[in-house]
């Protein structure tokens, strides 16, 4: 039996189930997504945005269906989409590439959704956190889903924690919807620190209006397969969005990011920064696509992306992609898959420093690079300390996560 | 604005220059491919049956594969049943050619058209040519003067007869028939094509050159190239082709395999200048070729340079997989697509030796409504400690109607690789243009030498003569590209 | 203090110290010069321990331990610090996360504690006096953007915070001007105790006007072909090293 089988045989019998904890703007494409999904199956490493992953062998074992409740605390800008009003709420589903299986299976599957609505001219100080527990007495499946909607002019920081809180073998599937009309300014972290027993499919999809900024940083310090999807629409002119990533892997860990920045209209600008270090036996992938359309001239857009392997089983495949149909366009891309640098690492010695204690220190100003771009204050000093506490094997669990002890 | 609109018609209208076709008797075997077909073509050849026995392996191979679709171009459904898979233009002369009194003079003439003198007393400077039009080598040059240095340079089919051992050594040893689809039909009905072998410790002394001409109306050229050279030795290759005007498209599927043994060097170089299409897309070469070198040896080294002008669609990937250890390889290639054309192209460079060492420089120049894809794999090895590679891909612009992609792959498997990749996109400069034409150089000149400049890098890889015709082809393909 | 018999050095395969015997004690000043490529740089790597030289014969004992059975940096911890003639750039690393990874790996090796944050950067404000180095400076990365003289200052400041017994300076004037030669080297002469041993490469006297050499040594074709006091430096600055050559022919 192919993996799919099973999810296909699940919303046979849990579809009814499910629509009747869900809301109407939800059902309503459920039935469309499961066919998209039953139609299709799991992407073999055939299909190019998946050739990393093995999707298949990540959805195979079976896992039990999360129906729990959000639990949202009173906030300005949080709620269930359900209580959303119908213009918004009919937001639902208009951004995310519904052909994507995983998309298809998510929509299929999940039974609520998280809205987080920043109003017309509205600036919010402190970050919009959102944290999601994984949790279960047996191997469980969650399917998370969030739409965020900021509109004209709206500033915010939002913040997504990805945590696990038993050691248990997890699975799960998330796709976020983010809108941005014209002018405004997001700034949002995805943070994730699992264990080995978890798997991610996280598809991210981002349409921007005019004069809009958004930048995107997905962080990986801890997982166990993680494989992370984020696709940029920059639909208005004079528009900006930086896609940034730190992936550190280890043991047999797995990190696949896989982007695509779609300049749609003339005047934009995307700037990229995507660094890995793989130890171990780890895997590390990187496929990046600038995809400059027919007209967008005046494009501006640079991609990094750079990997440190640190041990001999470690592997990294890299990808940076340009696909330009627009000849007024100033597009640009490197990536490095490269050693420590030899010299650095002796002067440290020859100042006493030991030799794991100067690696550490190496791997730790490598990725320096994408945390010192980190906006948020408060977030930047954490992550600081938790990337050098995870190079130095410190961080086998999420240290501020009161569940873990 | 008028005047980019005006630059981009004056593109459209460019002329290919080696359009026309050559009326001699040719044998044409009837179009369709099946066992018999492929039986037929042992046969005509005389060949031994391990070749035929490889033919209808690869064969029956091809029909359980499907035609590939992963490359940025817009493959037309080719009818495999349409094409003849053979052609012969010396057919007259019955045995095949072997003194110049036996070639057709028709054929001596297009060759002359062509810029390729058959007369030994009219070559390029030390230069030895395999001329071969649709399926058959119409005339090698230098064979005496080259063997006396044990130098074997003739065509492949007469190899099969002279030198089977070798040819039986060594063919598919690199591109194995599995390889891909085309690679599979090729080894099912190759026709001609070279083969070289430079024995141990000899340094060639003139440029080896193979020009492929196809002619013959409905026919695919399957052309098979296949370069040993031995410990310690050098070689340069080169390779020309051209085909008439015609309003259909013409398959082309060629594979080209090249052994390096320790301590020696092979430099291949193409200059490909296939018809490429009319203005409207119409007709072209579908150039669709598997190219491949193996460095077995410890300190070998294989350069590929190429030109890639024509052709209405190039699929090709001249490749290296670094065996030996210390050995080095180098892709350098300029390709020019105009029109309608379509071009994805790049390399492989497969390191599995230690200290192994690769550079890629690709340079793409789209114009017209062109798409021009750079597609290259970079593989590191588990244990190919140390190795390097640097790849640059650089894409020029010309009008807003073409399409430039990078594709680039890394997979890399050892800890002590470095592996770098950058490439850029970006229209000509228009501040370069401005001062051309500020010192009165038009801008349809400026456009070619500003070209030429962008691509010196690879032009100067090439061996002289061809370099001076590379310069020129640019220019040409290019003439009139900037408002 | 530290005693070289019988060196024998490559770099890249190929050799590059031919035999090379040295004793410098406790307190002394040894100056090293010689022509380029006579493997002056390479001596000096080798005692710290660069792994791109190797040793094919002889011995390094520092303080009667075999120094070439030790890692650079328990060398480093034993006391040797070098002066690089040309500092590295470390990008990411900050001057303060390097400074003290290296004074608390010297600490654990005289076992004491790691030092207390607030007293670590009292001591960090103490030494950057002695060398005059700009506080700007210590929040960048390692050498990143430094000046040639800054950098070679930031090495005097480093051997300030880790006081090591034997110190190498390796070319430390080049492409210093004579107020920052004098800056550095009296920055040196403060921190020496009476113990404190060094040797010092250079090409020219003037170094040496203001770090006094208890010993000169000429060292040619991977050899020292000629010692003797500080008058040999001021006749090598007057007549270079031809009349030496002669007296070898």
């Amino acid at each position: 039996m192919k993996s799919e089988q099973q999810y296909i045989d699940l919303y046979g019998e849990a579809a009814d189930i499910i629509k009747s904890k869900s809301c109407p703007v939800m059902n309503a494409l459920r039935d469309t997504a499961f066919e998209t999904f039953r139609s299709q199956g799991f992407p073999t490493r055939k299909v190019e945005r998946y050739r990393y992953t093995d999707v298949e062998a990540a959805f195979a074992p079976n896992y039990g269906v999360s129906l729990s409740p959000l639990t949202i605390k009173p906030s300005p800008y949080i709620f269930n989409l359900k209580d959303a009003p119908e213009d918004i709420a009919a937001l639902y589903g208009s951004v995310a590439d519904s052909k994507d299986p995983i998309t298809a299976l998510n929509t299929a599957l999940v039974h609520e959704t998280l809205l987080v609505h920043v109003t017309r001219n509205t600036k919010v100080d402190a970050p919009i956190t959102i944290d999601y527990w994984l949790r279960g007495e047996a191997a469980t499946m969650m399917n998370r889903r969030i739409l965020i909607l900021m509109e004209t002019g709206a500033e915010a920081t939002i913040i997504i924690n990805d945590h696990a809180a038993d050691k248990q073998r997890f699975l799960s599937t998330q796709v976020i919807e983010v809108i941005c009309r014209d002018n405004a300014h997001l700034d949002m972290y995805e943070i994730e620190e699992t264990t080995p027993l978890c798997s991610r499919f996280s598809n991210v999809y981002i349409r921007e209006g005019r004069d809009c900024s958004v930048k995107h940083n997905s962080i990986t310090l801890f997982n166990g397969q993680t494989r992370n999807l984020c696709d940029v629409y920059l639909q208005g002119e004079n528009s900006e969005v930086t896609l940034n990533g730190c992936a550190i892997a280890s043991a047999n860990q797995c990190i696949d990011n896989n982007t695509l920045i779609d300049h749609q209209v003339p005047n934009c600008q995307s700037t990229e920064l995507y660094k890995y270090v793989v130890d171990d036996k780890a895997v590390g992938a990187f496929a990046g696509k600038i995809l400059v359309e027919k007209g967008a001239q005046h494009t501006s857009s640079q991609e990094t992306n750079a990997n440190l392997c640190a041990s001999p089983d470690a592997r990294m495949y890299t990808q940076p992609m340009l696909e330009i149909y627009a000849d007024d366009v100033k597009c640009a891309h490197g990536s490095t898959v490269g050693v420590m640098d030899e010299a650095a690492l002796f002067y440290m010695r020859q100042r006493g420093i030991p030799e794991t204690e100067a690696r550490m220190l190496l791997k730790n100003a490598f990725m320096g690079q994408v945390i010192d771009q980190i906006k948020d204050e408060p977030l930047r000093a954490r992550l600081y300390v938790k990337v050098e506490k995870r190079f130095r094997g410190e961080l086998d669990k999420c240290e501020d996560c009161r569940l873990c002890k | 604005m008028s005047e980019s609109n005006e630059f981009v018609k004056k593109v459209a209208e460019k002329k290919y220059e080696f359009g026309f076709t050559t009326d001699i008797h040719t044998e044409i075997i009837d179009k369709g491919l099946n066992e018999d077909v492929v039986r037929l073509i042992s046969e005509k050849k005389g060949e031994p049956e391990w070749l035929l026995e490889f033919r209808l392996k690869a064969y029956r191979y091809w029909l359980t594969q499907q035609q590939p679709s992963w490359a940025h171009v817009h493959l037309p459904e080719i009818d495999y049943q349409a094409i003849s898979y053979y052609a012969d233009p010396t057919a007259k002369a019955k045995k095949g050619p072997n003194s110049l009194e036996e070639i057709d003079p028709e054929l001596m003439k297009t060759f002359d058209k062509l810029g390729i003198p058959l007369e030994e007393r009219l070559a390029l400077s030390g230069t030895a040519v395999d001329a071969v039009m649709d399926s058959v080598s119409v005339k090698t040059t230098f064979k005496e003067k080259l063997s006396e240095k044990g130098i074997i340079f003739c065509s492949i089919s007469e190899a099969v007869r002279e030198y089977p051992d070798l040819v039986k050594q060594y063919l598919g040893s690199v591109v194995p028939y599995r390889d891909n689809y085309f690679a599979a039909l090729n080894s099912a009905v190759f026709s001609d094509g070279s083969f070289v072998y430079i024995p141990k410790n000899t340094r060639c002394p003139m440029e080896l050159s193979t020009y492929f001409r196809i002619n013959a109306r409905n026919t695919g050229q399957f052309e098979r190239t296949l370069i040993v050279c031995d410990e310690g030795s050098y070689v340069s290759y080169l390779e020309g082709c051209t085909a008439p005007q015609r309003d259909e498209n013409q398959l082309h599927a060629a594979i080209v395999e090249i052994v390096v043994m320790d301590n020696a060097e092979v430099k291949y170089s193409t200059v490909q200048n296939w018809y490429p299409g009319d203005a409207e897309g119409k007709g072209g070469v579908l150039n669709l070729v598997t190219k491949r070198g193996e460095l077995r040896g410890t300190n070998s080294k294989l350069s590929w340079t190429q030109v890639e002008t024509g052709s209405a669609i190039t699929w090709k990937y001249p490749s290296c997989v670094l065996r030996g250890d210390n050995s080095q390889a180098e892709f350098y290639s300029v390709a020019v697509t105009n029109n309608h054309q379509e071009a994805d192209t790049g390399t492989k460079m497969i390191h599995l030796g230690k200290n192994t060492r690769s550079t890629i420089i690709s340079k793409g120049i789209s114009a017209g409504k062109s798409q021009n894809s750079y597609r290259g794999l970079v593989r590191v090895g588990k244990n190919a400690d140390f190795a390097r590679n640097y790849s640059s891909c650089d894409s020029l612009l010309l009008g807003s109607e073409c399409g430039a992609h990078t594709f680039p792959y890394m997979d890399v498997h050892n800890n002590t690789a470095t592996v770098e990749h950058e490439a850029t996109t970006s229209k000509i400069n228009e501040d370069q243009l401005m001062y051309c034409n500020q010192r009165g150089i038009s801008t349809e000149e400026a456009v070619g030498l500003i070209v030429n400049g962008y691509a010196k890098e690879v032009i100067n890889k090439l061996p002289m003569e061809f370099a001076v015709e590379a310069q020129k082809l640019l220019s040409v393909s290019l003439e009139g590209t900037v408002g | 203090m530290l005693e070289i018999r019988n060196l024998h050095a490559t770099v890249g395969g190929k050799e590059i110290l031919k035999g090379i015997d040295l004793t410098i004690k406790d307190g002394e000043i040894h100056a090293l010069m010689g022509t380029n490529g006579a493997g002056k740089s390479t001596l000096s790597n080798v005692i710290v321990g660069n792994p791109s030289y190797e040793v094919t014969e002889g011995s390094i004992t520092f303080n009667g331990k075999d120094l070439l059975a030790m890692k650079p940096e328990e060398r480093a911890r034993e006391g040797i610090f070098m002066s690089f003639q040309t500092p590295i750039e470390i990008p990411g690393v900050s001057m303060t996360n390097f400074m003290r990874a290296a004074v608390n790996a010297r600490r654990e090796t005289q076992g004491k504690e790691p030092l207390k944050s607030t007293d670590f950067l009292k001591l960090m404000r103490e030494k950057r006096k002695l060398v005059e180095i700009d506080q700007k400076l210590m929040n960048r990365s390692v050498n990143e953007g430094f000046s040639g003289g800054e950098k070679k200052r930031n090495e005097i400041f480093q051997m300030a915070m880790l006081e090591p017994s034997f110190c190498i300076l390796d070319e430390t004037d080049s492409g210093l001007d004579v107020d920052a030669l004098r800056i550095v080297a009296e920055g040196f002469n403060k921190l020496r105790s009476a113990d404190t041993s060094a040797m010092v490469i250079t090409h020219y006297q003037r170094l040496l006007d203001y770090i006094k050499p208890d010993v000169v040594h000429v060292l040619i074709g991977g050899k020292i072909v000629m010692t003797g006091g500080p008058e040999l430096a001021q006749k090598i600055e007057n007549e270079g090293f031809d009349w030496i050559k002669e007296t070898l022919a």
